[in-house]
């Protein structure tokens, strides 16, 4: 087993979609949270193969996607200070701000480095004594741990010089969000899979039995995914609305505590602003007072304010599940991958550019 | 974002702090080397998922063939044939 290839089996997967057409007697709104599964579902086509009576509607669940302008006109306006090493995860770099991306600031002379992990900021900073390291910290619970290692890490080596700007996200107040709202038309979910290998997923419980959706903790290969819809059709069809788990072999209910706890004791939960979407209570992390230290938003006095989006752009609609990315004007055309209008098309994980990129038809081609 | 991979924990880079352990994990062949911090006694020979350098949960490899095995149920019985069966772990 290597755990990747065999699951992306084609006779498995048809046999699935066979079985959801059987399955299936009414229409049915099924979202996927995870940008991860977004990209999949588009990329291997598993929408296509799904009867028409059921729609997949694309979750807010790319931190990319979500983390405020505000944020991106902080780290621009931190990356561009002298003496400052801005380390940030690859797809953060072309994310636009209210008048440039960090790639346009490592243009302008800014020293912005791409990195893989946390950790490898950390050994930066004990590389550069003399400057100043920052690490741009987006992402989910999945992500959290290793940011939280990381300023461990830097606590534990009394580094001086490093610092990082948090923009975690939660994902269970982002679902309540989308179910709240009075427009919401998804009648059941398939929860993101690794932000659960952290968390478990008793969390999701009191959200299933509040709303009565069902919620299917599901995996990122075509076959996972088949399977989470086929576990969420099967509980629509009979009437229920339970958490189960399909990503047996990488999630457990109760999560990962040692994991968790590298969370707790770093971070406190706070109300975090989404890109598109607005203000979600108790839906982000910031650093503890303890670690306070460590945050470069205090170290770093930078003026920013609020940014309204370009009208055209429908991203908040994109990102609730209202629409999907072929419904704006600007797709395709003023807004591309090269040149992104929203954040839904700057990640690959957002749901614009996984349609431009395999979805998308131009004019003259058709 | 969230991408996890999958990997072979090849040796372990023991530390005293928690937070420093490091395993070299294999990728198909290719070897990086990944933190641990977040996992409960690691061993030389676990699989583990890889998230952004980062160790998030041991794989289950008794689980790894689930997706095969319930959809030779339901193929085999049928969809009611599950009847209330409520799969969770």
């Amino acid at each position: 087993m290597k755990y990747v290839s065999e699951y992306r089996d084609r006779e498995s997967a048809l046999e699935y979609a066979e079985l959801i057409n059987q399955l299936v007697t009414c229409e049915w709104n099924i979202m996927e949270v995870c940008g991860g599964q977004t990209h999949s579902i588009v990329k291997y086509g598993i929408d296509q193969l799904l009867p028409a009576s059921v729609t997949l509607i694309h979750g807010p669940g790319c931190p990319v996607c979500v983390t405020p302008v505000e944020f991106i006109d902080q780290a621009a306006a931190i990356a561009g200070i002298e003496n400052v090493i801005f380390c940030s995860f690859g797809d953060m770099l072309r994310v636009p701000g209210s008048t440039t991306d960090l790639l346009g600031v490592k243009a302008a002379g800014g020293d912005v480095r791409m990195v893989y992990s946390p950790v490898d900021a950390v050994q930066i900073a004990v590389g550069n004594p003399d400057r100043e390291v920052v690490f741009f910290a987006v992402g989910f619970e999945t992500t959290a741990p290793v940011t939280a290692a990381a300023v461990l890490q830097a606590e534990h080596l009394g580094l001086e010089n490093f610092s990082m700007l948090v923009s975690h996200v939660l994902v269970p107040p982002a679902i309540e969000a989308v179910l709240s709202s009075e427009e919401c038309a998804v009648q059941g979910f398939l929860a993101a899979g690794h932000v659960c290998a952290i968390m478990g997923y008793k969390e999701y419980e009191p959200i299933a039995a509040k709303y009565g959706v069902p919620i299917v903790v599901t995996g990122f290969e075509p076959l996972d995914i088949f399977e989470g819809i086929y576990m969420c059709l099967k509980q629509l069809e009979q009437g229920r609305a339970d958490v189960e788990n399909q990503y047996l072999r990488v999630v457990s209910r109760e999560g990962n505590q040692v994991s968790v706890e590298l969370i707790k004791s770093v971070f406190k939960v706070t109300d975090r602003k989404w890109r598109g979407i607005g203000k979600i209570s108790d839906s982000g992390l910031m650093l503890k007072e303890k670690y306070s230290r460590f945050d470069a938003g205090k170290k770093f006095k930078v003026s920013t304010h609020e940014v309204e989006e370009p009208e055209i752009c429908i991203s908040g609609e994109v990102l609730r599940g209202n629409k999907k990315p072929g419904e704006c004007a600007a797709f395709g055309k003023e807004c591309t991958p090269e040149h992104p209008l929203g954040a839904p098309m700057v990640s690959s994980e957002g749901a614009c550019a996984a349609y431009y990129r395999y979805r998308y038809v131009r004019k003259d081609d058709e | 974002m969230c991408l996890g991979v999958p990997g072979r924990i090849e040796e372990i880079s023991g530390n005293e702090d928690p937070v420093f352990v490091t395993g070299k994990v294999n990728f198909g062949g290719v070897l990086r080397e990944v933190c641990l911090a977040g996992i409960k006694n690691p061993k030389a020979g676990d699989w583990v998922i890889v998230h952004a350098g980062f160790a998030l949960n041991k794989l289950n490899e008794e689980e790894a063939s689930e997706v095969f095995e319930y959809l030779r149920k339901i193929s085999e019985y049928g969809h009611d044939e599950l009847g209330e069966e409520v799969k969770t772990d």
